[in-house]
């Protein structure tokens, strides 16, 4: 038998064996959650009987009874609850998807004049981040929708831009555009034209990589989109018919109406998230190399096309994973939506549907996958993006 | 020899220097900068004048109702800002509904948290003891001079306490933490005995049903002093402000011990309520987080497991749709017979919310901590916690603290939200007090109010965790 220095035989206790004690913290944990678990949907059970509330998703079939102000499809009272949820869903993509378009544009541009040679411009571009940052999303949501866009004047009185565009307590009213059948030849000659500039600078980047000589494809390419589609447009009569509000009585009559909720919370998302891609883009441009700057210019590049071929591909690489992850938090914050009633999912599914049908955890349990995967979808995205482009060799 | 003397020194150009010569330089250094300049000068001649107009050339400051604004509007023949629905109604954006011969208390606090506060964050003005002293003194005499006598000697228990504990874990290191099987029952026993006296005592004076706070907060301090060797003054008062601060917060402000009155929550609101759940909830995640963080990078699956679906799920949904679970689903799991405070469900909503961007933030940190010093630790033999409490998390920690800060950024924003579910944090109070039919119409008011207290806040926090950055930095290298 072995001996160690101490003089005891060299078995230790099982107690001591990190394995063993491993195996047992973890049966501990999964008792005690199993347990937790099965306390919760126990009581779950006894609440929703003694509510007398069936469980199940049977209730997504039925009919919901409520009215939804903003639907992008076909919905009204004796729709289902089903229906309503995808409304709502719609809601939220449409105001998320305006949002992350918007920001990006007033994002780059803010984290580029921050960078500006122009102290004033740079400045002011600061003041704007450090204010608008530094204030909760909410308050700005209510600031837009209670102190600015409810005191507007009523219909009649409305802001009026060159009669086609009115701002009035009601929201923003837009002209619609009625397409006609004759519709299809602009849209297949567009098709079409974007069909020949993809095939044309794909046919100018072989060429240029074989002899070196280029070939201005992309101008070509859009001018020849636009010729396209302005002769079938006209070949096919002018098939779009534009609607314009008008002022009937109290009301107005036609055009498009842009609810004050969706503006507001459009307004309040694009701002606060600006700001922060802003940040994004400066400090990207500014982990640049300072080399691959100074050998632009010694290469004798105009600073636009150093920024355009040099300086931003590599920013970009910095600046997009947080990026994609601050469009993750505009789908998120678009559940603000809830306080001014916006009718997104959460204001539409887990606020009426689930006072009108009581199913809480059905709900509650829905709502939450949906952002799950919305939110995994994304991580894939970034993913993806990480492999593809993320500096090999570090 | 010809003497050679200087010419003397022309006056440089005028365009070359000074003001003219900074504008050419910055900001008309070219046709599209000239434009860019003027862009911006048109743009602050539309915001600024017009606000200043409003906010402080045709407002209101004097008087203390909506009439002396109306009538000063009606003779001036222009509205402003009517400040004085501010002046009158700041009691109630600052405190909520709490009664108010009782809000002394959360002054009281608040000045005790600062003193706890001030000499951790601003470490560098307090490092050496002496200058902790004199700031504890002049505290002392400022909570004396407001509330008395006998708030300033505990307040002077609670200041003075690290410097005790510091003592007095140098000299019990004995007590400290070994693999002899008897010193350990030993101290688990005195642990106990202590518990129990605590306990005891507690129900005694305080009362029955709040002994376990304070025997809990106490096996936490002997934890400490049996488990690690000579903890600083520094991180004595940390300890202290996680276990003595959050519970005599808790009795202050509820009451009903001590011959206070009893304050329940629902009068809660204002301001204060925004600190309280923001700094309730940075306390209480915080913890969490770390925990989650360790067992999401624990070799043991089942505790990665559910640890990573839990962080997953909580990062990937908004939190309005988790103070909703909070307080619809939540209940719902709870036998009919417990009743959950509303305050309280939505701070365990928002705890273990933020307990996963924490988790996040100190796993970015144990990450970056060199192997050699987990090696390091194990090759002593040492125990897992005890490895992680005394090598790895002071460092993580002390690593992570920018984005811990930037976290609770967005937490304190973030705290507006409790709104949805009904509590009446500052914004919540303003919207109320704008639906308020004597003060009709005030809307803008009371947003640039509250806008402006959570910017000073915020942007206090960010300047200070930009140059806390700065400062750990320049230190690590």
């Amino acid at each position: 038998m072995t001996r160690n220095r101490n003089g005891d035989t060299g078995k230790t206790s099982i107690l001591n064996d990190a394995r063993f004690r491993g195996w047992i913290s973890q049966a501990i944990i999964i008792i005690i959650l199993t347990l937790l678990a099965g306390y919760g949907i126990y009581n779950v059970g006894v609440n929703l009987h003694k509510a007398g509330i069936t469980t199940g998703f049977g209730f997504l079939s039925e009919p919901s009874g409520f009215d939804i102000s903003q639907t992008l499809i076909e919905y009204s009272r004796t729709s289902t609850y089903a229906r309503a949820l995808v409304v709502g869903l719609l809601n939220t993509l449409l105001v998320s998807a305006l949002g992350i378009v918007f920001s990006t544009i007033l994002g780059f541009f803010l984290g580029v004049i921050r960078l500006s040679p122009n102290w004033l411009i740079s400045r002011m571009a600061t003041t704007f981040t450090e204010i608008i940052r530094n204030i909760p999303l909410l308050l700005q949501v209510l600031f837009w929708y209670l102190a600015i866009l409810a005191p507007l004047p009523g219909p009649r009185e409305a802001l009026n831009l060159g009669d086609t565009v009115f701002l009035c307590n009601r929201g923003l009213l837009i002209p619609r555009l009625h397409f006609e059948s004759g519709f299809v030849f602009v849209a297949a000659s567009f098709a079409v034209g974007i069909v020949i500039t993809i095939g044309l600078s794909w046919w100018n980047s072989r060429r240029q990589l074989v002899t070196g000589k280029r070939f201005p494809a992309k101008s070509i390419g859009l001018a020849l989109l636009l010729v396209l589609s302005l002769i079938a447009f006209f070949l096919a009569d002018c098939p779009v018919q534009i609607e314009r509000p008008e002022l009937k009585g109290f009301n107005f009559r036609g055009g498009m109406t842009v609810l004050p909720e969706l503006i507001a919370l459009l307004l309040a998302l694009t701002l606060y998230a600006a700001t922060f891609i802003g940040e994004f883009v400066r400090s990207g441009i500014l982990a640049v190399d300072k080399g691959q700057r100074e050998a632009t210019q010694a290469l004798g590049y105009r600073p636009f096309l150093a920024y355009r071929l040099i300086i931003i591909p590599q920013a970009m690489r910095l600046v997009t994973p947080p990026l994609i992850s601050q469009y993750l938090t505009i789908i998120k914050n678009s559940s603000l939506a809830v306080v001014i009633g916006y009718p997104d999912l959460i204001h539409v599914f887990a606020g009426t549907a689930l006072n009108q049908s009581g199913q809480s955890v059905e709900i509650i349990s829905i709502t939450i996958a949906i952002y799950l995967v919305i939110s995994l979808l994304i991580s894939l995205l970034m993913n993806w993006y990480n492999q593809k482009y993320a500096l090999k060799g570090h | 020899m010809k003497n050679w003397q200087s010419s003397p020194s022309l006056p440089s150009p005028e365009q070359q220097q000074g003001l003219i010569k900074w504008c050419r330089m910055n900001l008309f250094s070219s046709v599209v900068n000239t434009l860019l300049t003027l862009t911006g000068l048109l743009i602050l001649w539309w915001l600024i004048p017009p606000f200043f107009q409003w906010a402080v050339v045709n407002s209101c400051w004097t008087g203390d109702s909506r009439e002396v604004c109306d009538a000063a509007f009606a003779a001036s023949g222009k509205t402003g800002a009517c400040w004085v629905f501010i002046k009158v109604r700041l009691g109630m954006f600052m405190y909520g509904f709490y009664p108010e011969v009782e809000r002394w208390r959360i002054n009281f606090v608040l000045l005790v948290l600062a003193l706890g506060l001030l000499p951790v964050l601003a470490y560098g003005i307090f490092s050496k003891n002496l200058r902790q002293a004199i700031f504890g003194v002049f505290g002392l005499l400022t909570v004396f001079y407001f509330f008395g006598i006998i708030p300033a000697i505990f307040t002077a228990a609670f200041f003075f306490l690290p410097f005790l504990l510091d003592f007095l874990s140098a000299r019990l290191a004995w007590l400290a933490v070994s693999l002899d099987l008897w010193h350990t029952l030993i101290k688990l026993c005195l642990m106990l005995l202590v518990g129990a006296l605590t306990f005891f005592l507690a129900v005694t004076f305080i009362g029955e049903g709040h002994g376990w706070a304070s025997t809990l907060a106490t096996v936490v301090l002997l934890l400490v002093l049996f488990f690690v060797r000579n903890v600083t003054v520094f991180a004595w008062r940390w300890i202290l402000l996680f276990t003595i601060f959050p519970l005599f917060a808790f009795y202050m402000l509820v009451g009903n011990v001590f011959s206070l009155a009893h304050v329940e929550t629902h009068y809660w609101g204002g301001f204060f309520l925004t600190l309280v759940v923001a700094s309730s909830g940075m306390a209480t995640a915080l913890p969490i987080g770390i925990l989650m963080a360790l067992g999401r990078r624990s070799e043991l699956p089942v505790i990665k497991v559910v640890c990573v679906v839990f962080i997953e799920i909580a990062r990937s949904v908004p939190l309005v749709s988790v103070l909703f679970m909070a307080s619809v689903m939540f209940p719902l799991f709870l036998p009919e017979s417990v009743t959950f405070n509303k305050l309280l469900r939505a701070l365990v909503g928002i705890a273990f919310f933020y307990a996963a961007y924490m988790a996040e933030v100190v796993r970015g940190g144990l990450q970056a901590i060199p192997k050699g010093q987990y090696e390091a630790a194990k090759a002593l033999g040492w125990p897992y916690w005890r490895m992680m409490a005394v090598v790895i998390l002071p460092q993580t920690l002390r690593l992570v603290i920018p984005g811990l800060a930037i976290n609770f950024l967005s937490l304190l924003k973030d705290t507006t939200l409790v709104a949805v579910i009904g509590l009446l944090d500052l914004l919540g109070i303003a919207k109320a007090s704008m639906a308020d039919a004597e003060w009709l119409g005030f809307t803008k008011e009371a947003y640039v109010f509250a806008g402006i207290v959570f910017w000073v806040f915020c942007f206090a926090i960010s300047r200070y965790s930009v140059r806390l950055e700065k400062k750990l930095h320049t230190s690590l290298h």
